[in-house]
């Protein structure tokens, strides 16, 4: 791996930067792998390297039906917080968040993370009851929140609209300070090319069409339309395609798979200085490092494949939008997409072991999965290295919904779905 | 947007109408003999498929009835609608992917 530092693009500069190398490998499938780990998001793509760099194992593959960082971890609006209600949630959300505080370094990859501060907007009585238990928990908990007034809230978020005649004016706001941003693409390729160099194969346009399995029922090897690639471990980390593929297997999921969107504006000078949320009127803003203000909307109501939304879902954001931050009123927006998430009935993801000896699957991360990339997948290279979940995954289990040990942030609304 | 077109009104744009995921999903006969695994079932599993899905939809600001639906959700175009209770009709072969 050529490492990136101050003294290299010194050096790179004398040679017309001719000399930088491809940042990993475009991989063809061997015949056989110890492990295979289906889908090259963030999440799939941390957890080959955590394989490879935490547990030994460096006869791995990452096959991708289309190329690396393609999916939801290119489209989303790149939020990291950690501030959710239950122990469970908070543990696993924080231990992903103290990752990211490091991640450029470990990965030599500036992943330009930002804990410029994330702000959650109450309009209500109930919000801010809401909102304060949230406060009162994470507290609890050991994760930083606090209460803001108003006058606070515009204070560190000086375009926030706090006047008291519109249909929902700011109340307060709860503001967890180490949460942020993060540029998504560069998680993608900072862990694909520190995977790379410990030899794990990256294998894009690689589409799964079925899984064997053998006499026992264990899982044998991959179908893809570049071949069959025997594995005795497969760890399905497909977002919103989750289903598909485990369905090759004969698991069923609690899932349904949702378009959910979010749009850019034109780019502008600085104008706001951290993330602001709103679960009430369904709108959340921040600004990137190019000025564009990214905007994420709703899910559609239906499930979907398309990556497309209905325009009426960001329609209705950017009128709270404007509501909200009067500023932008005239700003033309450049570019809405949209991203499949996989929704679980809580609302909490799933890391964990399957029915299926040799299958593991990481999913269910619906609406907000980007925040908890690298701790989501050094969590599941753990449960897949060792056959089975650490301590911090373990209530993550597809089993919790036979068992009524659900962990309901759908309830607790740790954001609007 | 979509248009939904209701077997009892006629097309309307998909605001009126409220989703009701997934149709033909029936509850336990016996609830009080359903194993865990059962109920599991019922309550959480679903198809998710990628291709023709039978789904349900609530004229909520219409007529107020639920009907049945199959679209494709890999381009969400409606092959056909029906009445609550109807079986699906038959779709064109090569619908299910």
């Amino acid at each position: 791996m050529q490492k990136f530092s101050a003294w290299a693009l010194f050096k790179e500069a004398f040679g017309g930067h001719q000399g930088w190398k491809s940042q990993y490998r475009r991989a063809t499938p061997k015949a056989e792998y110890d492990a295979i780990i289906v889908g090259g998001g963030g999440h799939g793509l941390g957890a080959a390297y955590y394989l490879a760099a935490e547990h030994g194992l460096t006869n791995i593959a990452v096959v991708e039906k289309g190329w690396i960082g393609g999916g939801n971890t290119g489209r989303n609006t790149t939020i990291i917080r950690s501030n959710y209600l239950f122990d469970e949630s908070a543990r696993l959300y924080d231990h992903s968040l103290k990752m990211w505080e490091d991640l450029s370094q470990v990965l030599n990859y500036n992943t330009m993370f930002s804990p410029r501060g994330v702000m959650m907007l109450a309009h209500t009585v109930h919000d801010m009851q809401v909102i304060k238990r949230h406060v009162h928990a994470n507290r609890g908990n050991a994760v930083d929140n606090e209460w803001l007034t108003p006058e606070q809230a515009k204070e560190f978020c000086p375009i926030l609209n706090i006047e008291q005649n519109i249909r929902y004016p700011v109340v307060g706001a709860a503001l967890q300070r180490r949460g942020g941003t993060s540029r998504h693409d560069t998680v993608a390729w900072g862990y694909a090319r520190a995977a790379d160099a410990l030899g794990v194969d990256i294998i894009e346009n690689c589409e799964v069409t079925g899984i064997r399995r053998d006499a026992h029922g264990a899982v044998e090897g991959l179908e893809t339309t570049r071949g069959y690639i025997r594995s005795a471990k497969i760890g399905v980390s497909a977002a919103g395609n989750t289903s598909v593929v485990l369905d090759y297997a004969g698991v069923k999921l609690p899932l349904e798979s949702f378009p959910l969107q979010a749009l850019v504006s034109e780019p502008v000078k600085p104008i706001m200085p951290c993330v602001v949320m709103s679960n009430t009127i369904h709108a959340y803003m921040s600004q990137s490092d190019k000025g564009e203000l990214v905007i994420g909307a709703g899910t559609d109501a239906y499930n979907s494949y398309t990556q497309r939304g209905g325009l009426h879902i960001s329609a209705h954001t950017l009128e709270s939008i404007c509501e909200l931050f009067p500023v932008v009123r005239r700003m033309k927006m450049l570019r809405n997409w949209g991203g499949i998430v996989d929704t679980t009935p809580d609302r909490s993801p799933i890391i964990a072991k399957t029915p299926v000896k040799g299958l593991y699957v990481n999913c269910g991360w619906g609406t907000g999965g980007f925040k908890a990339t690298p701790g989501s997948a050094h969590l599941f290279a753990w449960t897949i290295a060792k056959d089975e979940p650490h301590p911090i995954n373990a209530p993550f289990t597809i089993e919790r919904f036979r068992d009524g040990l659900l962990i309901d942030e759908a309830a607790a609304a740790a954001v609007a779905h | 947007m979509l248009i939904i077109d209701c077997p009892y009104c006629g097309p309307r744009p998909e605001p009126e109408f409220t989703h009701g995921g997934e149709a033909h999903i029936a509850r336990p006969a016996d609830p009080s003999q359903a194993t865990d695994q059962q109920w599991l079932e019922f309550l959480y599993l679903r198809k998710n498929t990628r291709g023709v899905f039978a789904e349900r939809w609530r004229h909520a600001r219409g007529c107020g009835r639920f009907f049945n639906a199959l679209r494709d959700t890999t381009t969400d175009q409606f092959l056909a609608t029906y009445r609550a209770g109807q079986k699906p009709p038959a779709v064109p072969v090569g619908g299910e992917r």
